[in-house]
């Protein structure tokens, strides 16, 4: 990346809006809107510019592996005759998917070499599922390489775990809190359990790895519930009740004897690129030239004509350039920590005191539509229970303010990939939005749908229980903003689910002031590239 | 002429006659037609003002018998609420009992079908009432004859035969006097000056050969297949037996019609608006040839409506005759109706019809006098015109509208008054578009909410015959302009003494037009009409509709619910889904010339579809020949996910699955392959689907049975719900065509699942459930069932 190569990249900053300062760039699903901020009273929060890469991606990982922090070199724990599993984050990390060759193809190959060296020859992969969909054939690919893809698959060595397969799964037992612990049979009595991470926000890695990753609706429904959630910090796992139960979950996976030799990595955050049509997306606004300007309207233009499916094609086709800023290895905890640290280099930004509204541009993707289609549970999902998480100390947003958020929300769903989506849309948001009531009425009944089941476990369909924790996962916000508004989303999609529609940004907040007044202060969260706040 | 004053009532000079009551007493009556308007009427004017007179009822049985009848169809009217208030229940059951005798007859018969205790009371009459008669204006010509000539012929005949001579009080119409203009007076046909010689007796035996002409000509081969071509177009391939009922529907239709334009026909030829008129005419020329001792009086009222005092103001039977124009005026189906402004609508109430019927049978004539006719009318003396029955109801329906399905109320159409010929040549213009409408979707693949089109189109349609029907048969009553004369009614009357003035009221001029209309008339008939005279609530009646059939097919008591598959549960056929197969493992060059080969032969398939579904599975399945049975199991899996369920809708996986919730039983009742849809598996008790011949390993392109498919799959439904104990009564049904007719039809609760045009009219007209079920929106589709590209490694050979 020769534009970089020349200069440290610039820190994540946060604008004062004036007047000068030119239309902000919001996503909005598979387009964009360029809306003017009310001037001496908006900030907009960037990102930091992507930092500079791992010069030599192998090597480090080489290196991280011989020396790996509070555990003995990898080679030295592979014998022959062991049982190994080498287990990988889904494909909901990173995103967008990146540019091959994967992270995860450059670690497992690093780690089957090592494995044959030592003449270790009963080696599975799994894809760490938990509860998402299968992966597909080109997916797995993907993720793995056509190398390793071809060598271990065809014999079944390769495979989508199943947690509803009730001889593949297996109880480690209970946390002091009652908390039971479920995890993939093989993983849990192989010798070694090699775990490979893409880090994307600090949410991810640590216990909730393997506590999560490799467990099912048993041990997931622990803390994916409306209460944990509740008093969690998601990015600052030392704040948040839901790592808590993770952590005591990894405490009861290690009591029963399971090693864990964890690999974390993190990434930059080059989403779009620095050359080529969508670099202008990670610039920032004053700072685009002629042709940043002239690449932008083309783009939006040429989406304009695009059929809504062809505009999604091209979306989902976009790999990111995304570059490997660190790897760590060895003990759960301290490669956790680590990782952490890292990844906070690239994406923590200070800034000073909430706002009583914040503004928020959702883009195409989440954890869960990858070569899909974001539904409007996603949507909510990627506003309240993503972006609006992404702080550490407290929101950006005061307790009552506003949320605005712009997606079309169209009402589409992918109809294998997110049945029991449908029918939460359509059976259980009109009775009710309160995350409580929802799962008091409704979890049992989804999670242990004879049909759901099916399907996640043969087709490619997120289990049936999916939908509710994405509306768990936003319940937090919904109780702390005062309303929730979605600029340009289909009517009908945002009132059903209990939000309130604006066909433009100027009417969104022409609503707002209903809530927080006629002057209020708003931050702008400019995202992605990934930015994550510290909120003093 | 004075007689056309506005009326002022109570100007009639009081008689001097005996108390009506008095001359009645002891009188015992017998009376035809007494389940009808003017007969239940009669019959309570007679028990409650003429205590004294006991009455025999010539009923026809029916499947109920007489004495039911008597008590369903008559007293349980709300004409008797008034006795019943007086006598209490107990004593109006009491007091019908003593004074009224049904007996069982049927005037169309010889003999009137009386046993020996009906001919006893019949010889025991003192007068008889001959009030029965088919007043509607279409029946057929044969019909109309039957009831309205032969039926009071055969009553003669049988007084005859009985020996006795009582006073007959014949009811005709005064429209017997035909479609001429000017006067027509209270005379005998035979004795007017435009008297049209008729042979009656032919004219019985005429209708009676044309109806035997009109039965041999819809048997004949031509027609016999036209009926046959024509139930195929409306139904499609339903099956033998949906085919033939509905061919041999056709036909019965084809035969009526014919009668019906043979009785107008020969109506008008003779100076008659309609059969009716024609009939009751050569009636009255056929009782006065035949009397012979029997002394005979003859009513004739104009167009009878609601009652203007007795038993109670705006008291009303049925629906009369122009009741259908005022509702539909009312709720703008009638955009216009010919006639003039000018023009006299000759109605009289009920009740003074009944006066007079009662009056004259208490004046028996002497047998040597001229046979006197009383003309109950109101046109001559107090005429009512068109214009303000237009203007009043607009201003009515203004005040009071009539609200549509959709809670909108119905603003009154403006009425230019064309000429009959006009108008309708305007609705035969517009029947005519409607008629192309349906024969372009017929045409047209459409499913669904388009395919609903289909079913308005019909519905509007049905409305519009319903309003030629109108127009073309009472246009020709309001466009009459004969003035029916009521001297002989009127010098009646004035013979009365005060009292039975008050009584047995019959002249004309007491109505009050304007408050007739108002207040007693057109609000008596939107009660009867059952109209919605007010917004139903936040959505329409046909949305209510719909919950309502919803709720009672998702009811814990229903014990099965069957499914079809294609385009019910999944958009897709077993031709996308072997193509879908066929492709999956070809490089590019293959693929290209299997899919121009598969659309070349579209349109033959398609035919071969349309005319007979097992045969073109037959055919089609043997495609299958020779295809390994492992590998096409395991892209079974891949076709599941990359074509059914992309296909699916998830309302109606939904659905299946909130039957299983209910505790019914589900099946999957499908002409498609057991291997495509084994994936359905987890979501239905039982499949029925059709399996192929293996061979080593491959198939053979065989059916190892004949595919649910018709009347098999209704059997099939049968079958199951036999061998599981189920409930046929409780059973539900989801199908989208009419070749699944006959499943349908088996249970009490069919589902139209997005209905093609015919099955989505059929749905309409027999009040089944419609659901347009979709596929999830934004889910890929593609236009063509074609596999993904595999690249050479991935495929299998």
């Amino acid at each position: 990346m020769p534009a970089n190569e020349d200069r440290t990249p610039r820190p994540g900053l946060v604008l004062e809006v004036d007047r000068s300062t030119p239309p902000i760039l919001f996503h909005h699903g598979e387009g964009f809107r360029l809306e003017s901020l009310p001037a001496g009273r908006s900030r907009v929060l960037y990102a930091a510019e992507p930092l500079n890469p791992l010069e030599d991606p192998d090597g480090a990982i080489r290196d991280s592996l011989l020396n790996p922090l509070n555990d003995d070199p990898l080679p030295s724990k592979l014998f022959a005759g062991m049982k190994l599993t080498i287990v990988f984050d889904d494909i909901s990390l990173p995103l967008p998917p990146m540019r091959r060759p994967d992270i995860r193809q450059r670690i497992i190959e690093q780690v089957l070499d090592m494995a044959a060296a030592a003449g270790v020859d009963d080696v599975h992969i799994i894809a760490a599922l938990a509860l998402h969909r299968r992966m597909t054939e080109d997916e797995l690919r993907h993720a793995v390489g056509d190398r390793v893809y071809d060598a271990f698959a065809p014999s079944g060595l390769l495979y989508n775990m199943d947690a509803e397969d009730p001889d593949e799964m297996v109880m480690l037992g209970e946390t002091s809190e009652g908390e039971e612990v479920q995890m993939v049979k093989r993983a849990a009595e192989s010798d070694l359990i090699v775990y490979v991470n893409i880090n994307m926000v600090s949410m991810n890695g640590g216990w909730k790895s393997t506590a999560t990753g490799l467990s099912g609706y048993t041990g997931i429904r622990h803390h994916h519930n409306v209460d944990t959630l509740a008093k969690s910090d998601l990015m600052d796992h030392t704040n948040s009740e839901f790592h808590n139960r993770n952590w005591r979950q990894g405490d009861v996976i290690r009591k029963a004897g399971v090693k864990i030799f964890q690999i974390e990595t993190t990434i930059n955050n080059n989403v779009f690129g620095e050359q080529g049509p969508m670099s202008v997306l990670q610039k920032r606004e004053w700072e685009w030239n002629a042709r940043d300007r002239a690449s932008f309207i083309a783009m939006q233009k040429g989406l304009q004509l695009m059929t809504p499916k062809a505009r999604r094609k091209v979306f989902h086709a976009h790999q990111a350039p995304y570059g490997m800023t660190s790897v760590q290895a060895g003990e759960v905890e301290a490669v956790h920590d680590s990782a952490v640290d890292n990844m906070l280099k690239q994406q923590l930004v200070q800034i000073e005191g909430q706002a009583d509204i914040l503004t928020m541009g959702l883009p195409y993707l989440s954890p869960y539509n990858v070569n899909s289609i974001l539904n409007p549970i996603l949507v909510m999902c990627l506003g309240l229970g993503y972006f609006f998480n992404m702080y550490r100390n407290k929101p950006l947003v005061r307790k009552g303010g506003v949320i605005i958020m712009s997606h079309p929300t169209p009402i589409e769903f992918h109809p294998v990939h997110h049945p029991s989506y449908i029918d939460f849309f359509e059976q259980v948001l009109p009775d009710t939005t309160d995350g409580h009531k929802i799962a008091h009425k409704y979890e049992k009944q989804f999670a242990e749908d004879e049909w759901y089941r099916h399907l996640y476990r043969t087709s490619y369909a997120y289990h049936g229980v999916h939908p509710l924790y994405m509306w768990y996962w936003g319940s937090n916000a919904i109780n702390h903003a005062g309303r929730i508004i979605i600029v340009g989303g289909d009517v009908k999609a945002v009132k059903r689910m209990g939000f309130t529609p604006a066909s433009t940004l100027n009417d969104a907040l022409e609503i707002a002031s209903d809530v927080v007044g006629p002057q209020p202060t708003i931050t702008h969260f400019h995202n992605p590239p990934t930015v994550m706040a510290e909120v003093i | 002429m004075t007689a056309t004053e506005p009326a002022t009532p109570g100007t009639v000079d009081a008689g001097t006659g005996a108390p009506i009551a008095e001359r009645l007493a002891g009188k015992r009556i017998a009376i035809t037609g007494t389940t009808g308007f003017l007969g239940t009427a009669l019959v309570e004017r007679l028990l409650r003002c003429v205590p004294d007179c006991s009455l025999v009822l010539l009923i026809r049985p029916g499947r109920r018998g007489v004495e039911q009848r008597l008590q369903r169809e008559i007293l349980r009217n709300d004409a008797f609420d008034r006795l019943r208030e007086q006598h209490g229940a107990d004593g109006f059951a009491e007091l019908a009992a003593a004074r009224v005798l049904p007996i069982a007859a049927d005037i169309t018969k010889e003999g009137l079908a009386l046993d020996d205790t009906g001919r006893e009371a019949l010889a025991d009459c003192d007068i008889v009432v001959h009030s029965a008669a088919s007043v509607s204006f279409d029946n057929p010509l044969d019909v109309a004859v039957n009831t309205n000539l032969v039926g009071p012929v055969n009553l003669i005949a049988t007084l005859h035969d009985l020996g006795v001579t009582p006073h007959l009080v014949a009811v005709s119409t005064a429209y017997v006097a035909g479609t001429r203009k000017g006067d027509a007076f209270e005379e005998l046909l035979q004795d007017g000056a435009y008297a049209v010689p008729i042979d009656w007796r032919h004219e019985i035996e005429t209708a009676r050969r044309a109806r035997i002409a009109a039965e041999d000509e819809s048997r004949t081969t031509e027609a016999l297949k036209r009926f046959h071509q024509e139930a195929k177009d409306e139904l499609g391939a339903a099956g033998t037996t949906a085919l033939a009922s509905k061919s041999e529907q056709l036909r019965e239709r084809a035969v009526r019609k014919k009668m019906v334009d043979n009785g107008i026909a020969r109506a008008k030829s003779l100076g008659f608006s309609d059969a009716y008129a024609m009939t009751k005419g050569m009636a009255e020329t056929a009782i006065v040839e035949l009397a012979d001792g029997i002394p005979v009086s003859i009513v004739r009222p104009s167009i009878i409506e609601s009652s203007w005092a007795e038993p109670f103001p705006g008291w009303i039977r049925g629906f009369r005759m122009a009741e259908p124009i005022i509702i539909g005026f009312g709720r703008g189906l009638l955009q216009d109706f010919p006639g003039s402004w000018e023009g006299v609508a000759d109605v009289i109430p009920v009740d003074l019809v009944v006066a007079t019927i009662i009056v004259a049978a208490a004046h028996e004539p002497e047998l040597d006098a001229p046979t006197p006719v009383y003309q109950s009318a109101s046109g001559a003396v107090n005429p009512f015109r068109v214009g303000q029955l237009y203007d009043w109801g607009t201003d009515f329906f203004r005040k009071n509208p009539i609200y549509d399905d959709y809670d909108q109320p119905i603003a009154p159409p403006r009425w230019t008054f064309p000429t009959i010929d006009k108008a309708t040549t305007q609705m035969y213009r517009a029947r005519g578009g409607l008629d192309k409408a349906t024969e372009v979707l017929r045409a047209l693949p459409v499913r669904g909410s388009r395919a609903s089109i289909a079913a308005d189109i019909d519905e509007r349609r049905d409305l519009l015959n319903q309003a030629i029907s109108y127009v073309e048969l009472y246009g020709k009553y309001v466009a009459c302009e004969a003035l029916y004369h009521c001297e002989n009614t009127l010098a009646l009357h004035g013979s009365l003494s005060a009292d039975d003035q008050a009584e047995f009221g019959m002249d004309p001029r007491v109505v009050d037009w304007h408050h007739y209309v108002n207040d007693i008339h057109l609000p008596s008939v939107l009660a009867q009409g059952r109209v919605k005279t007010a917004p139903s609530g936040k959505r329409g009646a046909a949305f209510d509709r719909q919950d309502r059939l919803r709720k009672q097919v998702l009811d814990e008591r229903r014990s099965v619910a069957a499914f079809d598959l294609e385009n019910t549960l999944i958009a897709s056929n077993v031709v996308g889904s072997w193509g879908w197969l066929a492709t999956r493992n070809l490089n590019r060059g293959q693929r290209a010339r299997l899919i121009l080969k598969a659309l070349t032969e579209a349109y033959s398939l398609q035919k071969l579809d349309r005319q007979d579904r097992v045969d073109f599975l037959r055919h089609f399945y043997r495609r299958y020949d020779k295809a390994p049975v492992d590998q096409l199991e395991r892209d079974a899996a891949d076709l599941f996910n990359e074509l059914l369920l992309k296909n699916a809708f998830p309302d109606a996986i939904r659905r299946v699955r909130e039957h299983r919730a209910l505790g019914h039983r589900t099946v999957l009742i499908t002409g498609a392959l057991d291997f495509i849809v084994r994936p359905l598996e987890p979501l239905f008790d039982d499949i029925v689907a059709p399996s192929l011949e293996q061979r080593n390993g491959r198939y053979t392109g065989r059916m190892l049975s004949a595919p649910p498919i018709g009347e098999a799959r209704a059997e099939a439904l049968r079958q199951y719900a036999a061998h599981h104990d189920l409930d046929l009564q409780e059973s539900v049904a989801y199908a989208d065509s009419t070749s699944d007719l006959p499943l349908l039809e088996a249970v009490s609760f069919p589902v139209a699942v997005n209905p093609d045009t015919k099955l989505a009219t059929i749905a309409r007209r027999r009040g089944w459930l419609v659901e347009n079920f979709e596929p999830a929106p934004g889910g890929e589709r593609k236009f063509l069932p074609v596999a993904p590209y595999l690249p050479r490694a991935r495929r299998t050979a």
